[in-house]
């Protein structure tokens, strides 16, 4: 059986672009790093290794999607419902440097653009459409699995579009861009309603079992005061 | 750590250890939709090698970690492919819960100290 390449393998994007999205991705996971310390206390640092942990076991799950091709779990969303976005930016980040590091996959050279597109612009569409549709959808379990699920959509179509613009900056091939852009959303469309339906289940659940551990229903509360909510 | 919140772990992390290591070996194998929209274009033979055409895929390189003993989801000297599988699997929910909630515990807001 020919094992199959998940996430950006090496030589895909040339190396000074790759270079530079390294550089990027370490300057955002920095700040991550900075805002996440508001809101890492005792009961959210071990639940937030439990959440990378799961991304993890999720993401070799691959679903089939279309005759000959599947698709897996990114988790941007799921980890911005449960630990919020900072945390959950670094879970997503943890996830990919392992599965790069030991399990060789995801290029090496190619960490910085699957980081910024998976981890970094993922996790923020699935945090702004979290944080809008918490707005008018009821903080509840049955409200909690349809935001997820329309997030999870958007944020995969988000992700996948990040490599388009990172093919379109420094791709060693020179395939059509619209194609490639409208190929690529396409698929994602399929994988985001998959991950939407794993990601919609997962925080229902917790929020049924366990809802003081579920992030969203702790901090999305007020619409004006998000910001200030945490720090105050 | 509470007590309650220790089973609530214990149990999340039985979850994620059957999905990565038994569930896991029903996956689908196709190619993912990145990889699936890299290939397209180009024809391959048995092995997964490039034989012709014009696609993504077409300049992409080695792994740096290829000979990682955990690379591509197995255990290399394991022939047993759903044994090999299970244990890659959860290595890595071991791996991934213990780095992550160490990094996360030591970067943690110590409220009482600073009061």
């Amino acid at each position: 059986m020919e094992t199959t390449a998940m996430h950006i393998a090496n030589g895909i994007v040339d190396g000074p672009v790759s270079a530079v999205f390294a550089v990027l991705a370490v300057a955002a996971l920095a700040v991550c790093v900075r805002k996440a310390r508001n809101d890492l206390d005792e009961r959210l640092a071990p639940m937030a290794g439990l959440v990378a942990a799961f991304i993890f076991a999720v993401q070799m799950l691959n679903f089939q999607v279309l005759p000959g091709v599947s698709g897996h779990l990114l988790g941007g969303t799921l980890a911005v419902i449960l630990v919020g976005p900072w945390v959950g930016a670094i879970c997503v980040s943890t996830v990919l440097i392992v599965q790069c590091l030991l399990f060789a996959d995801g290029g090496l050279t190619a960490i910085g653009l699957n980081i910024t597109n998976m981890a970094l612009l993922g996790t923020a569409a699935g945090y702004l459409l979290v944080a809008g549709l918490l707005r008018v959808l009821p903080r509840n379990a049955k409200g909690l699995a349809v935001t997820a699920f329309i997030a999870s959509v958007v944020s995969v179509v988000v992700a996948s579009q990040g490599f388009v613009l990172e093919y379109a900056l420094g791709g060693t091939t020179d395939l059509s861009l619209p194609w490639v852009s409208g190929t690529m959303a396409g698929v994602h469309v399929l994988i985001g309603i998959g991950e939407g339906l794993i990601a919609a289940t997962t925080v229902a659940t917790v929020a049924r079992v366990r809802p003081d551990l579920v992030y969203a229903l702790r901090h999305f509360r007020k619409p004006a005061v998000v910001e200030q909510e945490v720090t105050a | 750590m509470s007590r309650k919140l220790g089973w609530f772990l214990a149990g999340g992390l039985l979850v994620a250890l059957l999905l990565a290591g038994v569930v896991s070996n029903f996956a689908s194998s196709s190619p993912d939709g990145l990889d699936a929209t890299a290939r397209e274009g180009c024809t391959f033979n048995a092995e997964g090698e490039i034989t012709g055409g014009h696609c993504i895929a077409q300049e992409e390189g080695e792994h740096q970690m290829s000979d990682s003993p955990l690379a591509d989801y197995g255990i290399r000297g394991v022939g047993n492919s759903f044994l090999s599988t299970f244990l890659a699997g959860t290595a890595g929910v071991l791996i991934t819960f213990g780095v992550g909630a160490g990094l996360f515990w030591m970067a943690r807001r110590r409220d009482k100290s600073e009061a």
